[in-house]
């Protein structure tokens, strides 16, 4: 299963934090900075994949992407994919530029809540469910229009 | 540049303006971004988090208004500081009626609590209503929430509904539904056990996405009972078969490829279904042959597939000619320039190498450049297969190899890893003592504190037993040659404590045993190991007792030996220490001196490091003085376990449990007096390890006890876990080496051939010497490289040399060429991309035709799955597939700039767009903006935004300018 869902900045910063076994909200920073520290030593080049075992427990390994100014990170365990790893982080950068019409870090930065509603539509409980962007926008378009709905009426 | 960067941060903000953030979110953002420190950020949203518990406690903010405070208060928490202030109010805000409001509650409360957490059973309620809502947003709130937060106590409180929402009409909820009992499976397998045929019922769900969500509770339950499933395979096989056979709407594919997860999931299923099982294995290979016919090497998903699909080919009952396609396409992974897919091959290969040893034998050149490729994940993959083709002709380079790196790395998870595994394949594997020596040595000096004590412990047994009972003379060659070895490095600084009390250890023993070295030689080296080791007691320890033993021997010899001055001032330093158990060593030691050859003889007996000594557990010695005791009426010996009291005992016990023993003694005597029937009781509680009254909570000391107890018999006066615990204590202290095991060796005193270290550098050694220092030249002379690697590959893999020399002649030429082409690959970067860019665009692009054949492209809008209906049970039978609806056709022009600019993965964007092809070929930020502007019209209200950030999710590499750089620090 999927264990973490991270989007860092390459300033250390974190944009998203989703773990879907919990861990306490001190613990978090930590994983982010040695994950971070893991993730700027790597070069360009080389593969997407790394063992955290050190990190995230016993067999666990993290998958990541590097897209302008964010390390997308997907965290799982040996009953996952690596290369299907990569395209679940693809398929969720695509929904998300669908999702802000050309994304940047800005509206990763303004519209947390809403990623989390898209990774609650991709994924429940460390499971792939979804992974058509299509299908996902469509399920969070619906709950933005009932937001709408709730929003113009009265109160 | 400077104004530009305003208008785009501008224009970015105004295009939020849609999602409800108020000014005051920007502001803060804006700020922390601004940040110039550390400290300056933690002010910020330390004054923030004094506004949010104001505001949040403030009866009269809109709710609204509500739901963007505590936005920010998940925000700052995201960012490390604490909020737990706010909790309460996410709690609070799960109760709202508006469905924004309570989904931003659960998310908040899913992100801040644990389901162990107190709050959460304020929650439960909520979800339980909301389960049962009519709006089925609600209820998928409800469902994703659940999967967070119902812990093992809560899942009955939900249970019922969840397995109703199984039928829901809508097949969101009813996928959702899926996960939450897959999830509560995961938390407590045993209160939804028997709703396990549901996950069988809802695999003929009509709706694919529901029965893929089946899968994941389904791979979880046949890994843990493969044999209850195996009448699904056939209907695994045909739901795989009518997959790849496109039978699913177009809407399932992801970049062309039908359902991938759907597959992979497939895949694995049937690789735990059909390992070792002839039957069903058979049903799978044409399936999977199809896979192999028709798999995409060209992305990234359709690799994941075949990778897939080879794991399982591995896993199965194996077929040569599945064998063949898999062995095929693992080559084409290891050919490829892709990193990921290199370390996706020498994962395969590991899988199929077990089924095939010689499949490695073609991929011997493209295991080694994996190893020596700087890219360490890649590395340490390699590490991993040559681990699991270890064998005895190629332990030497291996282990070689595996230390040389183990030597470079400061990861000390990983070091720990590496290092055990050398000592397990020495261990296993070694070709002669020498080398295995020799291999220690080297693990223990450069990774001595990470390795496990037991190894230590094996290699002096080792070096004290010998390998066998064959040759003595070679038995003692070797002690010899570890002691020159560990003469020569005892000097060096900075050597691990455990590496240290080795070689304490096998000076004491064998120092003076073959008469090369002098006794005060020998002392005086182990003297300067104490005194530079001030710190480590366990090592000072090793030493005095080392100094011991060759005073032992060197009395029970009849020599006269001086104490030199260095040792005396270690012994009267250590008759000081702090530690007893080096006060009680010294002590020893000065006794020892004292004592004639007899006695030293017995105390310290010749040739007997390796005799069990014989601990008396009964303590029957003691026999005659307890009876004497009973007859002057003393009370009998109860055993703790049938004492009363037990329970204040235990309680006390486990606070201290080093001192056990002691303590219980001691009680034994105050609880006496009422000895009652609950005794009994405590008694058989002893015998059953889940129960509270047992004392002792430490699991691994109550075992011994469980054994001893069970090993003695139960009315023996004197048994009992703590007496043998004791009696053990003492034997111990008696010896004074509280780190040796039972079978601690003494002494062994006989006579040993010298030998010279030659013997000791040899072999391994002498070997790598010249390895080494040609790896280090291989980047310059390519022709030289490949002979190099074409000897390691050899000794890698070479099961009979001459077939690697036949194969040399051949691969030679290969190798030769390829440092060639490969300076081409990497000189010629820009073109790489263009390459990969072009050869995906000729599968017709299927997204892009979504509007003008939108339901065409799937022919059969039958129920594919109807095939399965009959097989388990009653299903709804009607087919409600309908096509997928086109409503991507207005977002058809976003599409392209997604994949346009996505080099690893970017499928068939350009093909419909003949101009793309040209971009693809300039220079990449030129290629953005033509795109850009391209597609201008549907973003008129953020160009600016576009031309640079649009990148974010765009352009694989971080060498793009920063545009909002100014903004987040």
């Amino acid at each position: 299963m999927i264990q973490a869902v991270m989007v860092i900045s390459t300033q250390a910063k974190p944009r998203l934090l989703k773990f879907y076994n919990f861990q306490p909200p001190e613990k978090h920073q930590d994983l982010v900075r040695s994950v971070f520290q893991l993730l700027s030593a790597r070069p360009d080049s080389v593969s997407n994949f790394v063992k955290v075992d050190s990190i995230f427990g016993l067999g666990t390994k993290m998958v990541y992407k590097h897209l302008a100014t964010l390390y997308f990170v997907f965290v799982f365990d040996s009953s996952e994919n690596e290369l299907a790893m990569l395209d679940l982080i693809q398929a969720f950068v695509e929904t998300l530029d669908k999702c802000f019409k050309n994304v940047c870090e800005l509206d990763i930065v303004f519209n947390f809540n809403k990623l989390h509603t898209i990774l609650d539509e991709m994924m429940l409980g460390g499971q792939v469910t979804e992974t058509s962007s299509e299908q996902i926008m469509k399920s969070v378009e619906e709950i933005e229009r009932r937001y709408y709905a709730t929003k113009s009426s009265p109160r | 540049m400077e104004q530009l960067r305003t208008i785009g941060r501008e224009l970015a903000m105004g295009s939020q303006g849609g999602w409800g953030q108020s000014k005051e979110f920007l502001d803060l953002v804006k700020s922390i971004g601004e940040a110039r420190s550390k400290a300056e950020e933690d002010r910020i949203i330390a004054r923030e988090l004094e506004h949010l518990k104001r505001r949040l406690a403030d009866p009269d903010v809109p709710r609204r208004k509500m739901k963007e405070l505590l936005l920010r208060l998940v925000y700052a928490e995201m960012l490390g500081h604490d909020a737990s202030f706010g909790h309460i109010h996410a709690v609070k805000m799960t109760h709202d009626e508006s469905l924004p409001l309570k989904r931003t509650g659960y998310l908040a409360v899913a992100l801040f609590l644990d389901e162990r957490h107190d709050l959460v059973i304020l929650v439960v309620n909520t979800i339980q209503k909301d389960l049962r809502s009519d709006n089925y947003l609600v209820v998928c709130a409800a469902l994703t929430a659940a999967c967070r937060l119902i812990g093992e106590e809560a899942i009955p409180a939900v249970l019922p509904q969840v397995v109703e929402l199984l039928a829901h009409p809508k097949e969101a909820v009813r996928k959702k539904a899926v996960m939450a009992l897959h999830r509560f499976y995961q938390r407590s397998s045993s209160s939804v056990s028997h709703l396990v045929s549901n996950f069988r019922k809802r695999l003929c769900d009509n709706d694919p996405g529901v029965m893929g969500a089946t899968l994941c509770p389904l791979y979880d339950l046949i890994l843990e009972e493969p044999n209850s499933y195996k009448d699904l395979v056939v209907s695994f096989v045909n739901i795989l078969k009518q997959v790849v056979e496109r039978r699913l709407p177009t809407s399932y594919d992801y970049h062309q490829i039908p359902a991938p997860f759907i597959q992979i999931k497939l895949l694995k299923i049937l690789a735990v279904l059909g390992s070792g099982d002839k039957q069903a294995s058979g049903h799978m290979y044409t399936v999977l042959g199809d896979i192999f016919r028709k798999g995409d090497t060209a992305s990234n998903i359709g690799n994941a597939i075949l990778y897939e699909c080879i794991c399982c080919i591995s896993s199965i009952f194996p077929n040569p000619k599945m064998l063949e396609a898999a062995a095929e396409t693992t080559s084409k992974f290891l050919k490829s320039d892709s990193h990921n897919l290199k370390y996706m091959g020498i994962d395969a290969l590991g899988r199929l190498i077990k089924i095939n040893p010689d499949i490695a034998e073609e991929h011997q050149l493209a295991v080694i450049d994996c190893l020596e490729d700087p890219d360490d994940t890649l590395k340490r993959k390699t590490f991993e297969l040559l681990y699991k083709m270890t064998k005895s002709t190629n332990v030497e380079v291996i282990v070689d190899r595996m230390i040389e790196y183990m030597i470079n790395i400061t990861d000390h998870h990983y070091k720990t890893e590496i290092a055990s595994r050398c000592v397990e394949l020495a261990e296993q594997f070694a070709p002669s003592n020498q080398w295995f020596i020799q291999t220690m040595n080297k693990v223990f000096e450069h990774a001595g504190d990470l390795v496990n004590i037991r190894v230590a412990h094996n290699l002096m047994r080792l070096i004290a037993e010998g390998f066998g009972e064959e040759d003595e003379g070679a038995d003692s060659q070797l002690r010899s040659s570890a002691v020159d070895s560990y003469l020569r490095i005892v000097g060096e600084p900075k050597l691990p404590s455990s590496f240290l009390q080795i070689i304490c250890w096998v000076l004491g023993e064998y120092g003076t045993a073959d008469g090369k070295y002098s006794a005060s030689y020998i002392i005086g080296k182990l003297c300067d190991v104490a005194e530079a080791h001030l710190t480590d007691d366990t090592v000072k320890a090793y030493a005095i007792s080392a100094i011991f033993k060759i005073f032992a021997f060197e009395i029970a010899l009849g020599r006269k030996i001086d104490l030199l001055p260095e040792c005396q001032t270690l012994v009267d330093e250590l008759s000081a220490s702090h530690s007893t158990d080096l006060q009680q060593r010294a002590y020893e030691l000065q006794a020892l001196l004292g004592l004639d050859k007899n006695a030293v003889e017995s105390v310290m007996p010749a040739d007997a490091s390796c005799e069990d000594i014989e601990v008396d557990r009964n303590l029957s010695f003691l026999n005659s003085y307890v009876q004497q005791a009973l007859e002057n009426g003393a009370s009998p010996y109860i055993p703790e376990s049938e004492r009363s009291g037990v329970i204040s005992v235990g309680s006390y016990r486990s606070q201290e449990q080093q001192e056990t023993s002691s303590h219980t003694l001691r009680f034994e005597a105050y609880e006496m007096p009422k000895p009652s029937l609950p005794l009994a009781t405590s008694q058989t509680s002893m015998s059953t390890p889940t129960t509270d009254l047992v004392p002792v909570t430490e699991p691994g000391y109550y075992k011994e006890d469980h054994q001893t107890s069970k090993s003695q018999p139960p009315g023996d006066a004197v048994s009992g876990e703590f007496g043998v615990k004791l009696r053990l204590d003492g034997v111990q202290k008696k010896w004074g080496r509280p780190t040796y095991s039972s079978s601690t060796p003494s002494s062994l005193a006989s006579s040993q051939q010298t030998t010279n270290g030659a013997s000791h550098s040899d072999g391994g050694g002498s070997s790598s010497q010249p390895r080494e220092s040609s790896y280090g030249s291989k980047r310059q002379q390519g022709t030289e490289v490949s002979a190099e690697k074409q000897r390691l590959a050899a000794s890698l893999f070479g099961s009979a040399a001459a077939k690697a020399d036949r194969k040399a002649q051949a691969s030679r030429k290969t190798a030769k060429d390829s440092p060639s082409t490969e300076k081409v690959a990497t000189t010629n970067v820009t073109a790489q991309p263009v390459k990969e860019q072009v050869i995906p665009a000729a599968p017709p692009p299927d997204l892009l035709d979504l509007g003008d054949e939108p339901v065409s492209s799937n022919p059969p809008s039958a129920d594919p799955f109807s095939q399965l209906e009959g097989l388990l049970g009653p299903a709804s039978a009607a087919p409600v597939l309908s096509g997928t609806p086109a409503t991507s056709t207005s977002k058809a022009p976003d599409l392209m700039s997604i994949f346009s600019g996505d080099v690893p993965t970017g499928v068939a964007s350009g093909s419909t767009d003949p101009t793309l092809g040209d971009v693809n070929s300039t220079s990449s930020h030129k290629g953005a903006t033509a795109v850009a502007s391209k597609k201008g019209p549907s973003l008129q209200d953020a160009l600016q935004k576009d031309a640079t950030a649009r990148q974010v999710g765009v352009t694989p590499t971080g060498n793009n300018p920063n545009l909002f750089k100014d903004l987040l620090g």
